[in-house]
């Protein structure tokens, strides 16, 4: 902890500084220092939107915990009991506490692994079939069928069947969160094959293009923005059915945490383990945007 | 492998017929028409003759029910870069900028990465898209999106390029500039071009030799020279020679665009146009 601290002084200016230093780099040589005031001023001018709706969401947020706050030390009672909820100053408590402590970190740590390997390994054999069965009828008509069925399975109430088909509880727990996130990302790739442009398609052709050319020049990129909505609600399904499986099976992993911190009356416990989940799979779906720019540049692909 | 005929399009009665659940629909009936070499020929006629299914099957994607489309005496068999086309509708890949856009047939080709981007910049600047040429096609107009179609047509050098209404959705200054772009790309690179479009002015002031075709089930009905001498000025639309053809075209179109509505506005149809409109059976009304 000592040493995060230390490093964080040295990571500050190391993130501010390519910002500035262009402006500074252009305000040396010019004669008037307008320009990079000019170009701040442009800034806030264009990203006034935003700034706005920061403003707007940090006011909300405060409120939210200024209110869960007043409920909590006031024990409030109407119907819903406030009694044994732990106030945002208790899981603040425990959280400096927890963060301290390396077990907690082991457990964020073996959660997110299980996402990698579950998202991953759903993502690599989602996509991929969806862009055959979009592209083939056959193989479409072959492997819907048993998609059309399985999909409304839950992948919780795939938990029981999980542990019986796999060696380990590590293995059956992946194989929640791969089932989790599999059908919305093949679902939606093929989606995305569906609604390819045909009049691309022709194009493509008419200037010289073959099957397999087409395939990856037209009908990939443009299913692309489908395939990231489909990586999006995927991972958002991959936490839900990742959560659920550690707090009925696992050993480590946040769910654990979340449930035993229940089990063991540690009531501040329950609400970290909650922040911690959404801030995890907050910062994933973060992580799919910030690939789907890189994958997508201009952002102009429909 | 250019040989004597480069560019040489010859339709001999030329039928398609499309099956449909309501049964076979003659889209196109015995057309006959060739493009010389270097040519520049267009299509009129009423919406829904066939225009664009002659083009289709001219592209390779579609194959005659009956009669034979050949390309230098050889059958269309396919798609090929040989035979550049335009569609209708804007067809550039919003995921490649516009130089990308236009080194697509090149790459398809196998040209080496340094001598597409040569190409691709020359042909950009001849249409004067230079300073676009790393945009996204949402960026650019109407006007802009057309060019760069035609641009990329005609980047792996086909032999004949086919154009389906290409200046449809633009305004009248930018349809003005455009057909002199179009002209002047043409006279450089001589290739025969096949254009299809409803405007008469713009079929005059670009072609040879006009085509009027007849009503569904869309068949030739006039093969009119167009004797005005090039290189073309606007001013020359309001020539007496000019104004003489629009005026015989005119005529000729009028007829089938009539033919084209009697035969497909019938009863029932105003039945259900009169009922959506006005809540109300059109037999009460008349
Ligand atoms: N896939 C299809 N199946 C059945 N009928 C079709 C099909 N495509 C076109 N048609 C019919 O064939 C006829 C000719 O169509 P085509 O699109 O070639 O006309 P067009 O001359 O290009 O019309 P427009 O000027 O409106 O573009 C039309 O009556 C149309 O309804
Ligand atoms: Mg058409």
């Amino acid at each position: 902890m000592e040493a995060a601290l230390r490093q964080l002084p040295e990571t500050v200016p190391a993130l501010t500084l390519p910002a500035e230093a262009p402006a500074k780099a252009k305000a040396g040589p010019a004669p008037l220092p307008a320009v990079p005031t000019d170009r701040v001023a442009r800034w806030l001018r264009l990203h006034r939107g935003q700034l706005r709706a920061m403003a707007l969401g940090l006011v909300s947020i405060a409120i939210f915990v200024a209110i869960w706050q007043l409920l909590t030390v006031n024990r409030a009672t109407f119907y819903v009991r406030f009694t044994n909820v732990p106030s945002p100053a208790d899981v603040l408590d425990r959280a400096i506490l927890a963060f301290h402590n390396p077990i907690f970190g082991e457990h964020i740590w073996m959660s997110c692994r299980r996402i990698v390997y579950g998202f991953t390994l759903a993502s690599s054999v989602a996509i991929p079939l969806g862009l055959l069965m979009g592209r083939f009828q056959i193989l479409r008509e072959i492997v819907f069928p048993i998609c059309e069925f399985t999909r409304p399975i839950p992948a919780i109430a795939w938990v029981p069947m999980a542990i019986m088909l796999w060696p380990t509880n590590e293995e059956s727990i992946v194989f929640i969160t791969f089932l989790g996130s599999f059908f919305p990302i093949l679902i939606n790739t093929l989606q995305g094959m569906a609604t390819v442009d045909p009049v691309l398609v022709r194009a493509a052709r008419c200037l010289g293009a073959r099957e397999a050319s087409v395939f990856r020049e037209v009908y990939l990129p443009a299913s692309l923005p489908q395939i990231f909505t489909g990586l999006t609600v995927g991972m958002g399904v991959a936490w839900v059915s990742l959560i659920a499986a550690e707090m009925i099976s696992g050993q480590f992993g946040i769910g654990y945490f979340t449930w035993e911190a229940y089990s063991l009356v540690q009531y501040s416990d329950i609400a970290l383990g909650m922040i911690t989940i959404g801030v995890l799979g907050l910062g994933s779906s973060f992580a799919i945007r910030v690939l789907g720019r890189i994958v997508m540049p201009g952002g102009t692909a429909r | 492998m250019a040989g004597t005929a480069r560019g040489l399009i010859e339709v001999h009665d030329f039928c398609l017929r499309y099956e449909t659940m309501e049964g076979a629909v003659d889209a196109v009936s015995d057309v006959s028409l060739n493009v010389q070499p270097g040519e520049f020929v267009s299509i009129v006629g009423p919406s829904g003759c066939g225009k664009s299914t002659l083009l289709n099957a001219l592209a390779g994607f579609l194959t005659p029910s009956g009669g034979t489309v050949t390309v230098d005496g050889e059958a269309i068999s396919g798609p090929s870069a040989d035979r550049g086309m335009i569609f209708q509708q804007y067809s550039l890949f919003p995921w490649k900028t516009v130089r990308e856009n236009v080194e697509f047939g090149l790459k398809m080709k196998g040209v080496s990465r340094s001598e597409r981007e040569r190409r691709a910049r020359t042909l950009l600047g001849l249409a004067g898209l230079t300073p676009f040429e790393n945009h996204y096609p949402d960026r650019l107009s109407g006007g802009m999106k057309q060019r760069v179609g035609i641009v990329r047509a005609l980047a792996t050098g086909p032999r004949i390029l086919l154009l389906d209404e290409p200046f449809g959705a633009l305004d009248a200054q930018t349809r003005l500039i455009m057909q002199q772009i179009l002209t002047n790309m043409w006279q450089r690179l001589k290739i025969s071009v096949l254009f299809v479009t409803h405007d008469i002015d713009e079929a005059i002031f670009l072609s040879d030799r006009i085509y009027v075709m007849t009503a569904r089930p869309g068949g030739i009905k006039a093969e009119v020279a167009v004797p005005l001498p090039r290189p073309r000025e606007p001013s020359m639309t309001l020539s007496s020679e000019f104004l003489g053809l629009r005026r015989g075209l005119m005529s000729l179109i009028r007829e089938e665009s009539i033919r084209a509505m009697g035969g497909e506005v019938s009863l029932d149809s105003l039945k259900g146009l009169a009922i959506n409109l006005e809540g109300q059976d059109l037999s009460a009304v008349l």
